[in-house]
Parts: C-alpha cells; structure tokens; sequence
C-alpha cells in the first residue's frame, strides 16, 4: 500500500506545484525516490524529527500548498501530537498526516512501533479527518482525495506491502460514506484498513456456509458515516465489527453508540484489539490471534 | 531565487529614525497598559520586553507592513502578541473596537494570537511550534520563486524546547535565506531567571553558528541595533539575532519583576507606569 501511496502522491504532484511530502527518514523506495528526484524541492526529509515534520507541513499549508507529512504510524502521530492538535487541527489546515503501516503491521518491531490506538486519538480532534483505506486501489482514491481536498487537516492510516486487492468489484469510494464490497441481507461484517483482507476470508466461510453476507468497507471514519451504519443495523440481522484497534475510540464502540441511539434489535459482536500492549513475536497474523483476532476465533463466535 | 535578490527586496529602507521608532514604542506601551485596565491580567512583561523588536519588523524591515506585505511575521512567542496586537492596530489591520474587546465575549482577541484574525499568520501560545511553521513558509515562498522574507520571534525560553531546535537545524540545512529570527533573551521565566535555572542554554548566539545560521547579538530595546543587524547581513544563510532585552521594558517596577510576566497593573500602577512612559519621551 506505500507503494501505492507514493505512485498516487508522484502523480498529483505532477498534476498540482502546490503538492508538497515532508517525511522523518523514510526508505526512498519506488515512487518516494522519483518524487524526492523530480521534485526535490517538494520532497522534505527532515531526518528523525518528527515534531518539525508536522510544523514544516503546517507552515507550507499556511501558505496555501498542499502537503503530506509520511512516517510510521506511530511515529507520524504520536511523536507529534501537539503540532498536529495546534498546528494542523486548530488552525485547521489541509496537511494529511500519512500513518504507515499502522496497527501491528511490523509485527517483530514490537510495542514501539505498534500503532493500536490512532484512530481514537485522531478522531479525538476536533478538525481532523480520517482515513483508512482496506487495499491498494481504496489508497488510490484516498490519496486523490487528500491532495486535493481543502477541508482540514487527515490522518490517513495505510498499510505497508503486500496487501491484496479487495475492492476491484466494488461500488465507486465516496469519503464519508460506507462502501459495500458486496451486499446480503443477513449478516453485515463492518471493518476498515488492512484487516479487510481477514473480513473477506471470514465472509467467503460464512457465504459457503448459506449465511448472505453485506462486507463493508468503513473507510471513513471520521466523519463517520452514521446513517450508512444505523442502516447497516436495521437492515441485517446479525452486525459484526472487526477492527485493527484497540476497544476504546474505534469503529466498534461508535457502532455500540449508534446501536443504542437508533435502538437497534440486531445481534452485534465486535472484535479489537485488546486493551494491552502486545509483548509476543511472530507474523501480523500471530500478533492479532494473540488478541482474539483471527478467522478461526471469530467463525467459532458468530458462526 | 538568487540570494542577492533575496537582499534587496528585503531592505528597501535606507534610512532609519531613531526618534520615530522611540515616539512609536511609547504610544504601543501607553495603549497596551490603556487596556490592561480593561482585563483582569494580560502578558505584559513579555510584550514590553520585545516592543522595539517587533516594531522594527512591521515598520522598518517589512515592505508595505499589513494585508498586503510580501513578507511575513509570524509571533512565535504568541504570549507576547498585546505588542502586536497595537501595531496591527496602528496599521489599520486591527480596528480599534478589537482591541477594546480583548478578552472579551464580544471580541476576537486573545491572549495569544489565534489564525484567522485580520494579520495573525498563525496561531501560537503552546511554545516551540513558531519556527518549524516559519521554515514550511520560507520553504513555500522558495518553492514558488517569490522573495517572501518570514520573520519571527522567540522567547529564550522556547529555546529550552526540543521542536525549536530540530526547526532550528532544518531551516539552515535547507538554507533558507529567507529567514529572519530573534530572541528576546530577557532572561526570565515562570521560576526565575533563566540564566540560573539554565545556565548551559548560554552562550546563545554561538549554538546557532554551530547550526550553520549567521548570528547576530544585540541590544534589543535599540531600535537602530535590530534594523541594522538585519539590514546588514551576509544573507547567506537564516539570521538569529539574539537580542538582549528587560523583561517589562520602560516601567521601573516591571522591569525584571517575574511577576509582571502575567499581571494588569491597578490603578495607582498604571498612573506610575503612564508617568513613566512620559518622562521617558
């Protein structure tokens, strides 16, 4: 997905002057490499200093450019959480804050650069947008978007490599709004960024098993789409969440909110991240079944 | 962008009048304690401590100072921003009902200057985050070849932030002639002196060479020493001008009185301070 990231960033660089990337030390692979050679002006690398990374972008978009701060996920918002409360949110700038390979995508790098509770801390600020694309081609469509939207400042979570496309058959990216990678009328699995690719698995078993299944794609969520959801829980019997998250700000307890509020009657189970730092080793796919968050935990659940 | 062209845009004032800079810091030091007695507190020592240096930057360096200026000021110290409330204010940028309405339900101004008022080119209070912003707007001033000059000032507190100092490294490493800084090095903070709780953060302006900016230090309550220190430089690289001033600068009870850092005088204080100021004219 970073590769995608930087193909789609490359590209509206070249269509717009004004677009700027700012990054703490990233590897210059692809795209990021053409960017940082055809544009050097444009390419900021601010070497480890992440706090400068967001008030150098903050500063250019005070200007009227467009700009894109990139790093690791966690290194991209929580190392400078105050420039972007002040800079970007309160002045309410047009930066995207770019969080690479959030959730426990570097599985082997342990807790430091575990990034499970970005969603809630970003959607916490007022301003603040977010984002989180569930394959290459959604990171296309979130990344135009980005570049050239002027309603303030994103926090656009993405994935690193590897990721499948997903979404090839899917009814057309909109921001704001749920996107239906297919429809049934008895279960709905709500989910968002890489672990889509999970939710697939598990809604082909329960498709096989006679279950319709709707999977969506919230990949907005913030501004969240409460209308698509509360509909999502009238319109289905049985509403599953599952999220790359911690359970406290994510999708699933703003699904939980929306259930109440609306009254909903179906049945809804949620699946996050623990509450807990992750001290084990092993695959992405390790570190979530550590938390409960494999096909195999869930089916057992809500089969 | 030639560096030449960088210069000459920047310093089209030949002449300097001394007097007139001193007339100006009066009348902003006058109307600045006129509405202290409107509010409970106001950040006054700070504002006083960096009055001539922020009057020299709106009427002596920057070019058509207002709406309209090519180039920019940016108050990273935003709790010293009454001193450039009043000169937005003189300018004509700031209505007089503005700041009548400081702090207030009806006004817009705050204590610390917030983006979207009539001059403010952002929103600062929170130390440290001034001059990473000051090198994205020199860097989007290069990057479109105008001769934009950005200007700012930093408390030497701010220094004590780490974020001051990776702004500070990245503005010379990408050689951003475009920048002009100072320090209002009025040596005090909420726990005292900062000479004392901080003896390492001196020598000042030396750190700074070090960093590759060309440096300066001066008097900063002389109006000629700061256009001059500007108007002189190499221009090679980003200016520190670390400017020594006092803390409450031209009222004798405020002077270096750490009290006075957040405090609005009573009504026997401001007569004091009024008198003063006229005796000092």
């Amino acid at each position: 997905m970073r590769n995608t990231f930087s193909e789609t960033l490359y590209a509206e660089a070249t269509a717009n002057p004004e677009v700027y990337i700012v990054v703490a030390d990233i590897s210059p692979a692809g795209s990021m490499a053409k960017f940082s050679s055809e544009y050097p002006e444009r390419f900021i690398n601010v070497g480890v200093a992440e706090q400068t990374m967001i008030g150098i972008a903050a500063g250019l978009a005070l200007k009227g450019c467009q700009p894109f701060a990139y790093t690791i996920a966690t290194f991209s918002l929580y190392r400078p959480f105050e420039m972007i409360r002040d800079d970007l949110c309160y002045q309410n700038l047009p930066v995207t804050v770019v969080g690479m390979g959030a959730g426990v995508i570097y599985s082997t790098l342990g807790g430091t650069h575990h990034t499970q509770e970005d969603i809630a801390i970003a959607s916490a600020l007022p301003n603040m947008q977010v984002l989180a694309p569930c394959d290459p081609l959604e990171c296309i469509e979130a990344t135009r978007w980005c570049a050239r939207q002027k309603n303030g400042p994103v926090y656009l979570r993405i994935g690193k490599a590897g990721e499948p496309v997903l979404t090839a058959d899917a009814e057309p990216w909109q921001f704001g709004k749920l996107r239906y990678l297919r429809r049934g009328s008895d279960v709905c699995i709500l989910t968002y960024g890489v672990i889509t690719a999970m939710a697939v698995e598990i809604a082909d078993k329960l498709t096989a098993q006679g279950r319709s299944v709707s999977l969506v794609s919230a990949h907005t969520l913030k501004p969240l789409d409460r209308e698509g959801i509360s509909s999502a829980l009238q319109q289905h019997r049985h509403v599953v969440v599952i999220e790359e998250h911690a359970p406290q700000g994510g999708l699933a307890s703003q699904v939980k909110q929306i259930a109440w509020d609306v009254r909903a009657t179906c049945r809804l189970d949620t699946f996050t991240l623990q509450d807990a730092f992750i001290h084990n080793y092993g695959s992405t796919n390790d570190l979530l079944a550590a938390h409960g968050l494999s096909p195999e935990r869930i089916l057992a659940t809500i089969g | 962008m030639t560096q030449a062209s960088f210069t000459q845009a920047s310093f089209t004032q030949a002449s300097f009048d001394a007097k007139a800079a001193r007339a100006r810091c009066q009348r902003y030091r006058r109307r600045i304690l006129d509405i202290s007695q409107r509010v409970s507190a106001l950040h006054i020592g700070g504002a006083f401590s960096c009055t001539e240096i922020v009057d020299g930057i709106y009427n002596e360096l920057m070019r058509k100072p207002g709406l309209s200026s090519p180039d920019t000021f940016l108050m990273s110290k935003g709790h010293g921003c009454m001193i450039q409330y009043v000169v937005l204010e003189e300018l004509g940028v700031l209505s007089r009902a503005d700041l009548d309405a400081y702090c207030t339900p009806h006004g817009r101004l705050g204590v610390h200057p917030d983006y979207g008022n009539p001059g403010i080119e952002a929103s600062t209070g929170s130390l440290g985050h001034g001059l990473s912003m000051v090198v994205g707007m020199a860097l989007a001033e290069r990057g479109r070849r105008r001769d934009g000059m950005i200007y700012t000032v930093l408390s030497d507190g701010e220094t004590q932030e780490g974020s001051t100092w990776e702004a500070v490294l990245m503005a010379s490493s990408l050689k951003l002639t475009n920048i002009v800084a100072f320090i209002d090095n009025n040596d005090f903070q909420s726990l005292g002196r900062t000479s004392e709780t901080h003896p390492s953060l001196y020598p000042l302006a030396a750190k700074f060479e070090a960093f590759g900016w060309e440096t300066a230090e001066i008097n900063g309550h002389d109006s000629a020493a700061i256009f001059h220190a500007v108007t002189t430089r190499k221009g090679d690289r980003p200016l520190m001008v670390v400017a020594r001033t006092t803390k409450g600068k031209g009222v004798s009870y405020m002077e270096n009185a750490p009290i006075w850092h957040y405090r609005a005088p009573n009504k026997d204080e401001y007569a004091q301070a009024i008198r003063e100021l006229e005796t000092q004219a």
